[in-house]
């Protein structure tokens, strides 16, 4: 294949791969959201890990798990764990409620993500506090995709 | 014909913490996608899940179109007593998906 | 306990999918993914296959057709071992070739006096699915059968034969150029070790055929209608030229 053929397939595959959408979130919209939830209150850095991968081969499927480190007894624990995004259409991800009963503060799912973009976790524990946690993630995709028919 | 797919320990030892996962087969349309000629796919998602243990709610989560589709969630509970874990699914379109699991405790 | 047989499991496939001999280089598209979708394959509870593999497994329990027989009333537990690892075969019904699909569907109107799922539908997704898994670990065994002969060259021609508005070959990409990246993703090898596969692109499980379609729409190739015999075709060459490569069923791929 001539050397104009490849670049033109190349250029036509990241036309193509871009996602059509018909309003995107903002960051400014993320954070909207999160003081929804906190009601204005400061977020902490606290013992919250967010883990997901850095590079995920296609954002449909992105796997997160979220956990605390709290003693989940009724004095003390985790009452939800609030997680957004800050460029899909909208900036909820999940809220999960949580209590004593469940022992310890860890949560998995699989999350969708239009594109690279950053994820947040909001941790409320029952005595009031707000922690966080942010993540990067670089979200690729097949060169080769469907057209939707 | 079963959609869910549910992983708990048949037994377990009272005060453990045991984790459960639970898969379920669902589109999650998340109402952004356009289709044939870009009209927009009408949103089809689970909005709600939760877990309850001998009738105590152990766990929920609220879902948005950002779950992916078949959604996988899995979260800890400590085994108190022997008895019947519920899961229950409910979302767009009147979805409503309810199973349950056996667990005994020692 | 589990976490030592989720280890064992891992190493198992993440060896069986390397090459089966010294200097050769094959290799399943497992290996082409990063760490946490290997994860999501290779952990049976999070694998979103399963739940297919699951419904599949209802499927061949279950009586069907006006013979009012379940898969399960013919063949033996256990004994789908290996099966799928030697798809496409000739057929002793038809003394015509078919993959495991058409095979499953043979036995749903010849046996179980059933109608035929239809391609691409959830039930034969399943079903194919269930078979597939049996023989998780399986080198992939095409048969020694002449009558295969043809069908194989057919594909391999298939393969090799530049087409569509890019004039691309499947064989330009994924023989001359796999391993290195395209658009952001790395060319897999194309090797058919972890049919069906639940795609997360299509966010469902879907055919080898399925998938070869879209990537003959991604070429921008017209591609061949379902039940057109160029599918089986490719199939065969693709199971030959993946011989001894582990099955890895139903994996998923980006």
């Amino acid at each position: 294949m001539t050397a104009p053929g490849r670049r033109s397939f190349i250029a036509g595959a990241v036309v193509t791969v871009l996602p059509i959408v018909s309003a995107r979130a903002t960051p400014a919209d993320m954070e909207a959201a999160i003081r929804e939830v906190t009601g204005g209150a400061e977020l902490h850095d606290g013992p919250v890990t967010l883990d997901i991968p850095p590079l995920i081969e296609n954002g449909n499927a992105v796997p997160l798990t979220i956990s605390v480190k709290s003693p989940m007894t009724l004095e003390d624990h985790v009452k939800a764990i609030h997680v957004f995004n800050e460029k899909n259409p909208q900036p909820h991800v999940f809220n999960a409620t949580l209590g004593p009963r469940n022992g310890k503060a860890a949560v998995s799912t699989r999350i969708k993500l239009a594109d690279t973009q950053q994820v947040v976790a909001v941790v409320e524990t029952n005595r009031g506090q707000f922690w966080t946690a942010r993540a990067d993630v670089i979200v690729t995709i097949a060169a080769c995709i469907e057209d939707m028919n | 014909m079963a959609s869910a797919l549910i992983h708990a320990p048949k037994t377990a030892k009272r005060g453990e913490t045991i984790e459960i996962k639970a898969l379920i087969l669902h589109p999650m349309e998340t109402g952004f996608r356009p289709g044939t000629n870009g009209k927009i796919i009408p949103r089809n998602i689970i909005e709600h899940f939760s877990a309850t243990w001998n009738g105590e709610e152990v766990f929920a989560m609220k879902m948005s179109p950002a779950i992916a589709a078949n959604p996988f969630v899995s979260f800890f509970v400590v085994a108190d007593k022997s008895g019947t874990m519920k899961f229950r699914w409910s979302g767009d379109n009147d979805f409503l998906v309810e199973e349950q699991v056996a667990i005994a405790v020692a | 306990m589990k976490g030592l047989r989720i280890f064992l499991g891992l190493a198992g496939v993440f060896a069986a999918s390397l090459a089966v001999a010294q200097g050769d280089t094959r290799h399943s598209g497992y290996q082409d993914m990063g760490p946490a979708l290997q994860k999501m394959q290779d952990d049976d509870t999070a694998n979103p296959g399963m739940l297919f593999v699951q419904g599949g497994e209802e499927l061949w329990n279950a009586k069907a057709g006006s013979a009012d027989k379940a898969c399960a009333d013919c063949h033996a537990t256990g004994s789908m071992k290996g099966v799928a690892a030697r798809y496409p075969a000739v057929a002793k019904e038809s003394g015509k070739p078919v993959d495991l699909e058409g095979r499953i569907n043979l036995c749903r109107t010849e046996h179980q006096k059933a109608e035929a799922f239809a391609d691409e539908s959830r039930e034969l997704l399943q079903l194919t699915a269930y078979v597939a898994r049996q023989s998780l670990g399986e080198p992939i065994a095409p048969p020694d059968d002449k009558r295969l002969d043809p069908l194989r060259a057919h594909g391999e021609a298939l393969w090799k034969k530049r087409q569509g508005q890019l004039n691309l070959s499947c064989a330009a990409c994924h023989d001359a150029n796999a391993g290195k990246k395209l658009a952001g993703a790395t060319i897999p090898q194309a090797h058919p070790t972890g049919y069906p596969i639940y795609r997360l692109e299509w966010q469902t499980l879907g055919s080898l055929k399925r998938r070869l379609r879209n990537c003959m729409i991604g070429m921008r190739a017209e591609p061949y209608d379902y039940g057109a015999p160029e599918y089986l075709a490719l199939e065969a060459y693709l199971m030959q030229r993946a011989r001894g490569l582990s099955m890895d069923a139903p994996s998923v791929r980006p």
